[in-house]
């Protein structure tokens, strides 16, 4: 395991590489704006599951972050009139101040305790989102410009606009997978599977907590923010406890603790989604079905699966 | 681009030798709530209402290959607005219907005419879609909180009920609908006394209720919607309220609604709708094919699925295709409807269709003679002045 | 006459009335989440659901076999009950080793399969449910009218909530389960079953929400949604109590009711989340709830 901290191992390389051929590739086979969509979720995914997978924390509060961050692009691009990069860095750096109040009240806890706070501070935060002028209520805001990037590109087109997206998320998704796979990573698996000890080893635990928290937090909001640019709107969708509920599905069903799982997660939920879209009802049975399956049956995940069969982490 | 190819209806039509002016291919959404509260008033029963349009507008006959598809919008925007996208980016839908929830009509009328379709919105009600975000390529169909508020208030303040007190539905749409609605209860000379702004969703009104009797308020507006509204009057009866004197006024409530509660609760409400199935001979008739479908009577929302289906094939017929929505609403509002359900139609240049509005009252138990027996018709509004005046800067038209 | 913030003496006092009505439905709930965590160590996130279902199973009760109110509380909670057990059987008990996580997302996605299955078949706009006779009407107190029935839905809850404390604190019965709580090993080594213990608690409370179900049914429109939100709240009412104090639960949900009352009367749009804000800052302060052991 340890030489992992010195480089990517072979395999992980490989699927990273294979994985942005395909996603270079996908917009000239699936509609570009769903593969956006599946790109936004899997970065929330994998930014969620550093918390969960790789911190030990069961966060049910991170809707706040992404919804958070998507009210905040959407104002910036619309209101203040940024363009589309410096709105989703506006909402990232909301998202990573919200991160860091809720996270530094919510580590003092544990377990299920920790959940509850994250839980209840999200409901606080859709509170105000349901109550705040800027929010626009339920209506959300809507009508957000498709700026020019660095105030050059157009990203009225869909393929500009999902080239700039998968430049962000891919870039993300390879931070978390850098800050895993580092030292500060190692610490992290090492509190998780063992507090006392690590503590003893003199290592500030809740200062790691903290900074894992904030990460978290910070890239759930770029993923929000990158999804308000991409369809125009932020709504109370995003703030409101299914999401948080949602994206532990994505973890769960991918495999938690895994880099590829919570990718694997999203893409499958949200096609899901898309294109169950017309049976109504049963798309939430459907959900609930796939949720008690994995529960019982996959625990591991997809990927966790995989990885087990192939005896090689993934 | 997907496009369903009307091989079949063109050779037919050929080997029939029927003279066709032209062949073309149509593709309509229905967008709407098929899972959440909207569901009974709009959902399926909005698809099975375009079909009979479709067939009553005998579209295979004239040429035309019109195609339905739909799909569930859970009521959020995010959710609609993506499945108007993939619609017209990728389905090749040419025009979307129904959109119920305000919120989610807003962004699908804005995809709408980035991508130069045509929305016939039957189940919204903001009246945004044709004011502050008005579109060329808006049309809105059945009704509006104006209307409503206009109906329902205004009726009940001249009927005496002067002093009024709101349970507002504590977002956009509940507070939209209360300022429509105060607005219309000053302009008869009425006042307001009181509000209370609602958490969203609500189970229990019994709080707010009490708020509202001490108020000493002639009428309780609920400005609210779906199941809050309904909560709140069965709370309101079970409290004695509407016992003790106090009128309820449902500012948007519907026969499904109604049908729900039950006439022992409901008997008395005044409420405004653009439709009923039991108003003529013909609505009767339309109403009972309707229920040999789908179940259950008619919506005034479902109703102008229909009617507002039917006057978009009419439209597109005259233009000679469906690519150019902004053709099709233009053509639209150039057109004198008399539609089956609706009357007289115009639609004006901001895409509001302008129809009469009618006030009913919930009967009693023991005036109704079935189960979906429950309104009594007061009175008719006019739709010059149901409506809210067009503003200038909305008038595509010009 | 006396004025506390604009608000007279005769309305506070009816609401908070009504706050203790609001209040014993959640304690109810509350209630049964709790036994279910104190023995399970699950995370009943059904719970809503099949409130709901208690709601549904006497309305179908009264339309299809013509089985009345005072039957359908015996019944409706019953049949809930077996239909708990039967998860139990079947689900949750493969999970009884793992994470606490692991049955919060099992009974989350039953939650799901369940509020759609009925929204399915009954659709979403409610199905009426009268008031039974025997309790329509209501008093006048001088300070509000009360319903009979909410007088009603005070004392039942009160007496079961009470039933089910004494059981579980001061019978030999309640004493196994609380000592099954602590140590299943040993106290199966004593020779008791503990399997069929674990499964009769989860039974007992779904029934419990049942129960609670068909308390609602007259005063609510009988939804498929009616439970979907309830669950967060009366899951922070839980958090609040202490997880798995059966003291704890019962009096948090009518203190809570109470708390929520007055709310509406000063600051109604903040009815919603004060309940979170309670929560939050008693997890901040006295993490174990304000009426569980220090773990």
């Amino acid at each position: 395991m340890m030489q992992q901290t010195t480089g990517m191992p072979r395999l992980h390389k490989v699927i990273f590489l294979v994985l942005l051929a395909f996603l270079i590739a996908l917009p000239f086979f699936v509609y570009p704006v769903f593969a956006m969509k599946v790109m936004c979720f899997a970065l929330f995914a994998a930014a969620f599951n550093l918390l969960l997978g790789f911190g030990g924390l069961l966060s049910f509060g991170h809707a706040a972050y992404f919804g958070g961050a998507s009210y905040v692009a959407a104002h910036a691009a619309k209101v203040w009139g940024l363009t589309p990069e410096l709105s989703v860095l506006a909402g990232t750096a909301a998202a990573a101040v919200l991160g860091l109040l809720i996270g530094s009240l919510a580590i003092r806890r544990q377990g299920i305790y920790f959940a509850m706070v994250t839980l209840a501070f999200a409901q606080m935060v859709y509170f105000l989102a349901l109550q705040l002028p800027f929010t626009g209520g339920e209506d959300g805001i809507q009508s957000v410009p498709r700026g020019d990037l660095f105030g050059l590109i157009s990203l009225q087109n869909n393929m500009a606009l999902y080239f700039f997206v998968l430049a962000v998320t891919f870039g993300g998704i390879l931070f978390l997978y850098r800050v895993v796979h580092s030292p500060f990573g190692q610490v992290l698996k090492a509190i998780r599977e063992n507090e006392p000890r690590a503590i003893s080893l003199g290592y500030d635990v809740n200062r790691y907590k903290l900074t894992v928290f904030v990460l978290s937090a910070t890239f759930a909001g770029m993923a929000g923010a990158m999804k308000s640019q991409v369809f125009q709107l932020a709504s109370l969708t995003d703030v409101h406890w299914g999401m948080s509920g949602e994206v532990v599905l994505m973890t769960l069903l991918g495999g938690m603790g895994t880099v590829f799982g919570p990718l694997a997660g999203a893409a499958i939920i949200v096609t899901m989604q898309n294109y169950l879209a017309t049976f109504g009802a049963w798309v939430t049975i459907i959900q609930g079905v796939i949720f008690v399956i994995g529960v019982l049956l996959f625990r591991e995940g997809i990927v966790g699966v995989i990885s087990r069969w192939i005896r090689r982490p993934l | 681009m997907i496009r369903t190819l009307a091989l079949g209806t063109a050779l037919g039509a050929l080997t029939a030798g029927a003279a066709m002016a032209q062949d073309m291919d149509v593709k309509l959404g229905v967008l709407n709530d098929r899972s959440g509260v909207y569901a009974d008033l709009s959902g399926e029963g909005s698809v099975v209402a375009a079909r009979m349009a479709i067939e009553d507008f005998g579209a295979a006959d004239k040429g035309m290959n019109v195609e339905i598809i739909s799909a569930d919008h859970q009521n959020k925007p995010d959710v609609g607005s993506n499945i108007a996208r993939q619609w017209y980016d990728e389905e090749g839908v040419n025009a979307i219907l129904d959109v119920p929830t305000s919120s989610v009509a807003l962004a699908v009328a804005d995809i709408t005419a980035q991508k130069n379709g045509v929305m016939i919105n039957s189940g919204a009600g903001s009246t945004e879609l044709t004011q502050g975000q008005c579109r060329p390529t808006t049309i809105h169909w059945t009704y509006d909180t104006a209307a409503l508020a206009n109906g329902t208030g205004g009726a009940m303040t001249k009927a005496g009920g002067e002093k009024w007190f709101f349970l507002t539905a504590d977002y956009a749409f509940g507070h939209s609908l209360e300022e429509n609605t105060t607005t219309v209860v000053q302009e008869n000379g009425g006042e307001v006394v009181g509000q209370v702004d609602v958490p969203f969703p609500a189970m229990d009104f019994s709080s707010f209720l009490l708020q509202a009797q001490g108020s000493g308020a002639d009428v309780i507006g609920l400005a609210n919607a779906g199941g809050d509204t309904v909560n709140a009057i069965k709370q309101a009866s079970e409290f004695g309220i509407t016992q003790a004197g106090q009128k309820l006024a449902a500012l948007l409530f519907f026969v499904t609604d109604v049908h729900a509660l039950g006439a022992e609760t409901a008997q008395g409400l005044s409420l405004t709708e653009a439709f009923y199935w039991d108003f003529d001979d013909t609505t009767r008739e339309w109403s009972a094919r309707f229920e040999e479908i789908h179940g259950a009577k008619p919506t005034m929302v479902q109703a102008g699925v229909y009617s507002g289906t039917m006057a978009y094939l009419q439209a597109v017929e005259a233009v000679g295709s469906a690519e150019d929505g902004e053709a099709i609403a233009a053509q639209m509002k150039t057109m004198e409807i008399d539609d089956p359900l609706f009357g007289a139609v115009t639609v004006r240049g901001d895409g509001r269709a302008i129809h009469d509005m009618h006030l009913f009252e919930v009967k009693s138990p023991d005036q109704s003679t079935g189960e979906w027996d429950l309104y009594t018709h007061i009175s008719t509004i006019g739709g010059e002045e149901a409506f809210l005046p067009m503003l200038d800067e909305c008038d595509f038209t010009k | 006459m006396f004025d506390l913030l604009g608000i007279s003496p005769q309305v506070l006092m009816g609401q908070l009335l009504l706050g203790l009505i609001n209040g014993s439905f959640y304690a109810v709930l509350s209630l049964g989440l709790a036994v279910i965590f104190g023995l399970l160590n699950i995370i009943n996130f059904a719970h809503g659901a099949l409130y709901m279902m208690g709601a549904f199973v006497a309305w179908m009760l009264l339309s299809y076999l013509g089985v009345g109110y005072w039957w359908a509380l015996i019944l409706s909670p019953l049949i809930v009950g077996v239909f708990g057990i039967v998860l139990e059987r079947t689900m949750l008990s493969r999970l009884y080793k793992l994470d606490h996580l692991y049955g919060l997302l099992l009974t989350f996605g039953l939650a799901l399969i369940i509020q759609g299955l009925f929204r399915n078949y009954y659709g979403i706009s409610g199905l009426p449910y009268q008031i039974p006779e025997a309790l329509s009407g209501g008093q006048n107190l001088g300070f509000m009218f009360l319903p009979n029935y909410r007088a009603w839905v005070v004392a039942a809850s009160a007496v079961v909530c009470f039933g089910t404390w004494f059981m579980i604190e001061k019978t030999r019965l309640g004493a196994y389960l609380r000592a099954a709580t602590e140590n299943p090993v040993l106290v199966g080594a004593f020779g008791i079953n503990v399997p069929l213990m674990i499964m009769l608690t989860y039974g007992f409370g779904v029934a419990l929400a049942g129960f609670a179900g068909v308390l609602a049914a007259p005063i609510y429109s009988v939804n498929p949604n009616m439970g979907a939100d309830l669950i967060i709240v009366v899951f922070a009412v839980v958090v609040i109590g202490g997880m798995g104090s059966i003291m704890g639960a019962i009096l948090t949900g009518y203190v809570l009711g109470l708390v929520e009352g007055l709310t509406r009367v000063f600051y109604p749009e903040g009815s919603a989340v004060v309940i979170f804000v309670i929560m939050a800052i008693v997890l901040l302060i006295k993490p174990e709830g304000l009426f569980g052991k220090a773990a």
